[in-house]
C-alpha cells in the first residue's frame, strides 16, 4: 500500500502565535438525519464524543464531531481508523438515506496557537471572533483570505483550521504571514 | 457591506460569504406551459424600490438557500426565512409592515 503524506508533511511555521500543519487526520463526511438516533449513535461512538449543537464542535485530540450543516456532520477519527469506522457506519446506517465519504487525503488541518491566535484568524476571515462570541467549541465555516475553511476554538485557546488539501499552502502560507504580522490588540485577552 | 442572517447556521454572515440567488417565490412554469408563461419565468423578473425577496446561498458556510427580505432603497433586512415556504412567514411581513406601512403585499411593487 501507498505511504499516506499529508498536504504539508507537518510543515511548522514558529513564532509568538504558531502555525503547524496537524499531519494526517482521518475524516469523514457524513450526511443524513440529524432527528434518527441511530445516526447520532454512531456518531458519537465513533468519535466517543458527544453530538454537537448546531454551530459547534466537540474534539478532543484527533477525535471529534463537527456541525458541519443541519445535515452534514464531519466526523475526525485517527487516520488509520477510518476504513474501519466507515465499515461500523454502513452496518449502522442500514437501510437509512445517508452519505459517508472518506475525505482524509482530500483535506488539510491547520493549528495555530499562541497568545493571539484568536486575531491571527480574525484578520482573514468576515467571522465575529470576539471573545464574547467565539468561544472553546464554537465551529465556524467560513472563508480564509480568498478560500473555504472550517474552523473550532480549542479549550486551551488553539485554534483547529480545515481546509481543502489543493489550498492547504495558500491557507498555511495566509496564516503564517497573519502570525508574522503580529497582534492587532483589538480583542483584549 | 450587507450582513444576513443564515435560518440554517443561525449565525450573522458577511456578504462575501453568501451568494445571490436572485428573486425568491417564483413560480416554475415547465413542460406543459405556455410560450409566454415559460418566457416570464426565465426572463422576467420584479426590479422594485423598496421591498424585495430573494434567494441567497450560504455558500462558504453550510451551503443551503435560504430567503431574505430587503429594501432595495435603503439596504434595510427585515428578515431571513427557510426557503422550504412558498410565500413569505408572518413575522417577516409584519416586520416589513412596521416599517413600511404602505406596503402592499407584492414584491412587485
Amino acid at each position: 500500500m501507498s505511504n499516506a503524506v499529508s498536504a504539508l508533511n507537518g510543515l511548522t511555521a514558529a513564532g509568538d502565535v504558531t502555525v503547524k500543519e496537524a499531519g494526517l487526520r482521518g475524516m469523514i463526511t457524513l450526511r443524513g438525519d440529524f432527528s434518527s438516533r441511530k445516526f447520532k449513535n454512531i456518531c458519537t461512538e465513533l468519535s466517543g464524543m458527544g453530538f454537537p449543537e448546531q454551530g459547534k464542535a466537540n474534539c478532543d485530540g484527533d477525535r471529534g464531531l463537527c456541525w458541519m450543516s443541519p445535515d452534514e456532520i464531519l466526523l475526525l477519527v485517527a487516520h488509520d481508523d477510518v476504513a474501519e469506522s466507515l465499515t461500523k457506519i454502513e452496518k449502522a446506517l442500514k437501510g437509512q438515506h445517508y452519505l459517508a465519504a472518506n475525505v482524509s487525503d482530500a483535506r488539510a488541518q491547520i493549528s495555530v496557537s499562541g497568545p493571539f491566535a484568536r486575531e491571527v484568524i480574525a484578520k482573514l476571515a468576515p467571522a465575529d471572533l470576539h471573545p464574547d462570541h467565539f468561544q472553546p467549541g464554537d465551529f465556524r465555516r467560513t472563508r480564509l483570505g480568498q478560500v473555504a475553511a472550517a474552523f473550532w476554538l480549542t479549550e486551551t485557546g488553539a485554534i483547529e483550521i480545515i481546509c481543502f488539501r489543493s489550498v492547504a499552502d495558500y491557507t498555511f502560507r495566509l496564516l503564517a504571514a497573519s502570525a508574522k504580522a503580529g497582534p492587532v490588540g483589538y480583542f483584549t485577552v | 457591506m450587507l450582513v444576513l442572517h443564515c435560518p440554517y447556521c443561525g449565525v450573522d454572515v458577511d456578504e462575501t460569504d453568501l451568494h445571490g440567488g436572485g428573486e425568491a417565490h417564483l413560480t416554475r412554469h415547465g413542460p406543459g406551459s405556455s410560450d409566454d408563461e415559460f418566457h416570464d419565468y426565465l426572463f422576467q423578473r420584479a426590479n422594485p424600490k423598496g421591498v424585495h425577496f430573494e434567494r441567497w446561498r450560504h455558500v462558504y458556510g453550510c451551503g443551503k438557500y435560504f430567503h431574505a427580505a430587503r429594501c432595495t432603497m435603503t439596504l434595510e433586512v427585515f428578515g431571513t426565512y427557510s426557503a422550504q415556504t412558498l410565500e413569505p412567514p408572518q413575522e417577516i411581513k409584519d416586520a416589513i409592515m412596521a416599517k413600511r406601512p404602505d406596503w402592499t403585499g407584492g414584491a412587485k411593487s
